[in-house]
């Protein structure tokens, strides 16, 4: 009913915009953009990946981590899906190993206490939350980080796929998106860097927070001493449509309108994630650059 | 080692000068770690110049410095053994905002610290990390400032991405400004911190403004708050300029407020006069909710009857009786209003009439309400039965065993039909009737269930709030309240609001329970809230229906029945109707 209600108030908005000169769309886009959810059974979907270490930098500090699975009876038909990036920062060998340790212990976490309880033959489901779950896995990835990479630090963006809800747990500025054929693309994380922080106050320019000196500087990662807690949300998964995690070695070269017409030209996510990792390359690659994409139909 | 900071460990020592006594002394030791000779011999020149200045300042809120030297790779700075516990632990012990009083008298000594360093010749002295766990309380209840910046001279830079630390520290510090104001901005985060409880650490930076204090602990005078807002201006110029400034404005908060007298003041509530649109009394409690449909109020009483009333002026249109107490909501459909009854019978009444079209019987007392979808009626009976009654052959369809009695209100949303019961079991069933999943809660759900975007939100006697997913049963979140609660949630686009017996009416973010405000009634919160036009309505057991601000938590009024109210209010073209233990319906401008 809400959808309903949503999509009238699109379209409406749609048709105020008047006398505006659109490009015409490729085939294969308007196929995309016109596409009606199909129903598949059981409920499943396509991923992709791709990962590069950029045209400037000697060596890989980003972290990519995923696993998905099905199960499907009939009566409980369960799609389940853990996909990670993380972003290490700190110089010198302390970022790849800060974000390593914190994806792996991270993974480790959802499977020791989800992965058995739900497609384990024991059947129990844990006493906790999906989302405390997150949280502590959260944290065992932050201590993996201070013991592992002391001195390092790494952001990290989880997203949980159960059933048809994804549970997203976020530090620092990596991003996951929602993209929906119809063009939409919501930044479901809010970066934790301070010049977006300065931006959301209006204290600068979108123009002044691409030279700022302090571009670079987070307020909230993993590794770092202050206490803190990770953004953790519950949202329905969009569907039909996309989800895509990625670090800053994506979002700060390739703009959203790029994106989405990568990634919709392409059936196969794979390939858009290995079009997505080029197009950053192509313009200039500064720094490691990691996408996950998950296809939900 | 009494503590271990970013750059080394405190270490508490016995002052070998003095073999008679025992002089205790701390010994702070900051480890040089920079790869460079010449910036290590930089770190440690600019240690000695500052060490130096120390040692020559005299206040007793500082600690004194007897000595520094260094040696090798480390520096070391022995100074005044300090007893007592820093404001972090004292907050942390407390785990609630410290009283107003507390604060302010060591407010305004830290205002006193700070004027006597920034006034300091021929250089002002800037702390530069002010914040609560640099705070020393002594076991005379006077604050000292126990760690200056000088440590900070250890911090080696980075490139490339980094990160900084918040929380306290004001916006331009980015710019590497240090200056008077920027300490003032500190003092005003840490008393925000222990006025509110909220760890700005643990929030985005520079959001203070987006916590008000009042809206956190109302208990705060609205002065200090004044004084503090002030304080915490992002622009550097709009804050005291100086914290002689500052000490003052705090001196007649607390003058006014009567604050340092230690007289507690609690805070002076308007009782605003609010008249009702009309009342209408019937002849005992009304324990449910009222219904509104087309102009006309239907509302259910425990003297049996339901009654039908002109929603625009409380006239008497008819009541019907049944043989039994009415608790639940009745609802409206086709030209029938249907209500279930202690009497074991489920009516339908005609809306136009007042009489009975037809009933149906369970085998126990109906207390839950019934709710309509797909032709058919849903109702829970304390026979411990789910119901679903076919509209058109008024015959049942199938019921399913929930084990205890069922006194929630289902809900029904795409294909399924979701209810909780007595002994804290919640089932999702289908259209057919087979259960698809079940959860238990450790004490009764007697609050009913809402479900939007996939999860289900409800309220268990087990003192926890749930958000489940609604297609498996799995915990999405869970939120602890101070005790059960029974009221019903209520919805907006991105809050859940809901109230429990631990006095307190709460509203989260619905997808991860992050609390946005609690706002604090004076007894149980019995009733369910309801949301109209950005405010939340909410009765208490009581007897008082609240308005709130849904953004904040502010109160907007409040209005007082004489018996507990433990329905949802009732909003309709900006009126609010609401039965009362009291008998008195109400209808209330909103």
């Amino acid at each position: 009913m809400l959808d309903s209600i949503k999509k009238i108030f699109r379209k409406e908005k749609k048709t105020s915009i008047t006398n505006v000169e659109t490009a015409p769309l490729a085939e294969d886009q308007l196929r995309s953009v016109t596409r009606e959810s199909v129903s598949i059974n059981p409920p499943h979907f396509l991923v992709g990946s791709g990962q590069s270490v950029g045209r400037q930098r000697d060596h890989n500090e980003d972290t990519l981590y995923w696993f998905n699975a099905s199960f499907a009876n009939g009566v409980n038909d369960i799609p389940f899906g853990l996909f990670i990036v993380a972003d290490g920062m700190g110089g010198h060998q302390h970022g790849e190993v800060a974000s390593s340790a914190a994806a792996r212990a991270l993974g480790e976490h959802i499977f020791r206490k989800l992965y058995s309880a739900v497609l384990g033959n024991s059947q129990e489901m844990p006493a906790e939350s999906i989302q405390e779950i997150m949280e502590s896995g959260i944290k065992a990835a932050q201590n993996a980080v201070i013991t592992k990479a002391p001195g390092g630090g790494t952001t990290l963006t989880a997203a949980l796929i159960l059933g048809e809800q994804v549970t997203i747990g976020h530090v620092g500025d990596s991003r996951l998106y929602y993209i929906y054929p119809d063009g939409r693309m919501e930044t479901m994380t809010k970066d934790h860097s301070l010049v977006k922080r300065l931006l959301d106050l209006g204290q600068i320019t979108e123009e002044e927070a691409k030279t700022h000196p302090n571009k670079n500087v987070l307020y909230r990662a993993l590794g770092q001493a202050e206490p803190f807690r990770p953004d953790i949300q519950t949202t329905p998964i969009p569907k039909p449509g996309f989800i895509l995690i990625c670090s800053d070695g994506l979002w700060g070269l390739v703009d959203d309108e790029d994106m989405f017409r990568i990634i919709t030209a392409e059936a196969n996510p794979s390939l858009a994630c290995r079009n997505l990792v080029e197009a950053a390359n192509q313009a200039g690659g500064p720094d490691n650059i990691t996408a996950i994409l998950i296809k939900l139909n | 080692m009494v503590g271990v900071g970013g750059m080394g460990s405190v270490y508490r020592a016995r002052d070998l000068h003095f073999p008679n006594v025992m002089k205790l002394v701390a010994v702070k030791e900051m480890i040089n770690n920079a790869p460079d000779p010449l910036v290590r011999q930089t770190i440690v020149q600019n240690f000695e110049r500052e060490a130096n200045i120390l040692v020559t300042l005299n206040h007793t809120a500082i600690p004194q410095i007897y000595d520094f030297f260094s040696r090798d790779d480390r520096s070391y700075l022995v100074l005044e053994f300090i007893q007592g516990k820093d404001l972090e632990a004292i907050l942390t012990d407390a785990n609630a905002p410290l009283q107003e009083e507390r604060v302010i008298a060591w407010a305004i000594e830290l205002c006193d610290v700070l004027d006597f360093l920034h006034s300091h010749k021929p250089e002002p002295i800037i702390f530069r990390d002010m914040k609560p766990s640099n705070v020393m309380v002594n076991p005379q209840g006077r604050s000292i400032l126990v760690d200056f910046g000088i440590a900070k001279n250890f911090r080696t830079g980075q490139k490339g991405t980094m990160i900084g630390t918040e929380g306290y520290s004001p916006p331009e510090q980015y710019r590497g400004d240090a200056t008077p104001v920027a300490d003032i901005y500190a003092l005003g985060a840490t008393l925000h911190h222990l006025l509110t409880n909220r760890d700005p650490r643990l929030e985005a930076p520079f959001s203070f403004s987006e916590r008000p204090i009042r809206s956190i602990n109302p208990r705060v005078s609205i002065e200090l708050e004044t004084v503090i807002n002030t304080s915490l201006q992002y622009d550097p110029a709009d804050r005291f300029q100086t914290a002689n400034d500052m000490k003052e404005a705090l001196l007649s908060v607390a003058k006014k407020t009567g604050a340092l007298t230690r007289l507690s003041v609690s805070p002076v509530i308007k009782n605003q006069a609010i008249k009702p649109v009309w009342t209408f009394k019937c002849e005992d409690e009304i324990r449910g909710s009222v219904c509104y449909d087309n102009g006309k109020i239907y509302c259910g009483c425990y003297d049996n009857n339901l009654y039908s009333l002109d929603a625009s002026s409380g006239e008497f249109l008819w009541k019907f009786p049944t043989q039994g107490g009415l608790v639940g909501k009745p609802i409206v459909d086709e030209g029938l209003v249907f209500i279930g009854s202690e009497d074991k019978s489920l009516y339908a009444i005609s809306t136009r009439t007042g009489k009975q079209a037809w009933a149906f019987q369970a085998d126990g007392p109906i207390r839950s309400s019934p709710k309509i979808a797909e032709q058919h009626i849903f109702f829970g009976s304390d026979d411990g039965y789910l119901y679903a009654v076919n509209l058109m052959s008024n015959r049942l369809t199938w019921r399913v065993d929930g084990g205890s009695a069922i006194r929630t209100s289902p809900y029904i949303s795409k294909d399924f039909a979701f209810t909780g019961t007595e002994l804290g079991d919640f089932f999702s069933v289908d259209f057919r009737g087979q259960v698809k999943w079940r959860f238990k809660a450790k004490r009764a759900i007697t609050s009913s269930p809402i479900v939007e975007d996939g999860i289900v939100f409800f309220a268990s006697l087990d003192s926890q709030f749930y958000a489940l997913d609604a297609k498996s049963g799995w915990i999405v979140w869970r939120f602890r309240m101070g005790k059960g609660s029974i009221s019903s949630p209520a919805k907006s686009d991105f809050n859940v609001v809901f109230g429990s017996a631990d006095n307190h009416i709460y509203c989260l973010e619905a997808n991860n329970s992050k609390e946005i405000w609690k706002f604090k009634t004076e007894h149980q919160v019995s009733g369910s809230p309801a949301i109209y036009n950005n405010a939340v309505y909410c009765g208490t057991a009581d007897g008082t229906m609240y308005c709130i601000e849904l953004k904040n938590g502010q109160m907007r009024w409040r209005f007082n029945s004489d018996g507990p109210i433990t329905g949802a209010p009732v909003i309709v073209n900006n009126i609010i109707y609401f039965g009362s233990s009291d008998h008195f319906i109400y209808a209330l401008y909103a």
